[in-house]
C-alpha cells in the first residue's frame, strides 16, 4: 500500500498542509485535490510541512509546480518546511530552492508570511 | 561471504498503485548488494521514475498492461532492466533541461528523466520496434563498500 496522508490546519491567516508517507504518481492526485480545494476557497498563504514525508518522486514535485504560479498571482505563496535530508535532496537536485522558499521550521515560514503582510500594509 | 541470486525479477500490472511494490523490491535488492541507504534511495527513485514514465507515456494510463523489472547483479554492477510493450519512448526528445529556465516556466515534464540521468551511472534505452521497449539503469558499487563475494 502507498500510504499517504494530508492533514490540514488553519490559523494566523496561514493554511498548513502536513504531508505524511509516500508522495508518488499514485498519491500525487490527492495533493492536487488538496491544493485545488484551498484555491477554490481563496486561501493562498500555504505552508507545506514535510516533517513526516518519507518519499517524493518527480510526480509529487510536479504538483507544487502546477499551483505555484496561480498562488503567487493572488499575492500568496507556497512555502515548504521541515524536510528530511532525503526529501530535500530530491527538491535540491531539481533546482527547487531557486524558486521556492524552503525553511527548516514551520514557524520561520509563518513569520515570513506575517512579515510580508506588514510590509504590504505600510 | 555474500550469497544471493544474481538475477531476480518481478512483473507488475501498469498501475501506479504498484509503484510501492517495485520500490520495495528494488530497495531490498540494492541493500543486499551492499549499497548505502542514500545510494539505495537514489536507485529506488530512478526505477520509480522509469516505471512512472511507462505508465504515463508508453501505456497512457491503461491499467491492464505489464511492466517487467529484472535486476542483474554482477561483481560491482547493479543493473535494472525495465521492459514494456507500449508506445516507444524517444529519449532524444528529452533534452537535459536547464533547470532554472525549466522551472521558471513551471514545466512539469522531463524531470523524471533528468533525475535518472543524475542519480544513475548509466541510463540506456533499447527498442525492438512493435515488440519491446527497454530502459537499463546501472549503478556501480564503489570499491570501498564492496563486500566479499562468492
Amino acid at each position: 500500500m502507498n500510504e499517504f496522508k494530508i492533514h490540514h490546519r488553519e490559523g494566523d491567516g496561514v493554511n498548513v498542509m502536513e504531508l505524511r508517507g509516500y508522495l508518488d504518481a499514485h498519491t500525487a492526485p490527492d495533493l492536487e485535490s488538496a491544493f485545488q480545494k484551498l484555491l477554490n476557497e481563496k486561501k493562498y498563504n500555504i505552508i507545506v510541512n514535510c516533517k513526516d514525508l518519507s518519499y517524493i518522486s518527480s510526480a509529487g514535485l510536479g504538483v507544487f509546480m502546477a499551483y505555484i504560479e496561480d498562488v503567487r498571482k493572488q499575492a500568496g505563496d507556497i512555502k515548504l518546511t521541515n524536510m528530511t535530508p532525503k526529501v530535500y535532496n530530491v527538491f535540491d537536485l531539481l533546482g527547487f530552492p531557486i524558486l521556492y522558499e524552503i525553511y527548516k521550521d514551520e514557524h520561520d515560514a509563518v513569520s515570513k508570511f506575517h512579515e510580508g503582510k506588514k510590509s504590504s500594509t505600510v | 561471504m555474500v550469497s544471493y541470486s544474481r538475477k531476480i525479477a518481478i512483473r507488475i500490472q501498469s498501475r501506479t498503485e504498484n509503484l510501492q511494490q517495485v520500490r520495495n523490491f528494488v530497495a531490498e535488492a540494492a541493500r543486499e548488494f551492499g549499497f548505502s541507504d542514500d545510494e539505495t534511495s537514489n536507485i529506488v527513485l530512478s526505477v520509480d521514475e522509469a516505471c512512472t514514465n511507462i505508465i504515463k507515456h508508453a501505456y497512457q494510463f491503461a491499467t491492464d498492461r505489464h511492466i517487467s523489472i529484472d535486476i542483474l547483479r554482477e561483481r560491482n554492477s547493479f543493473e535494472v532492466r525495465i521492459q514494456d510493450n507500449g508506445k516507444p519512448f524517444d529519449p532524444e526528445s528529452i533534452r537535459t533541461p536547464d533547470l532554472k529556465e525549466h522551472l521558471s516556466h513551471y514545466r512539469r515534464g522531463g524531470l523524471g528523466v533528468y533525475l535518472m540521468r543524475r542519480l544513475m551511472d548509466r541510463v540506456e534505452y533499447n527498442f525492438v520496434p512493435g515488440k519491446v521497449n527497454e530502459v537499463r539503469l546501472v549503478k556501480n558499487l564503489s570499491p570501498a563498500s564492496m563486500p566479499v563475494r562468492r
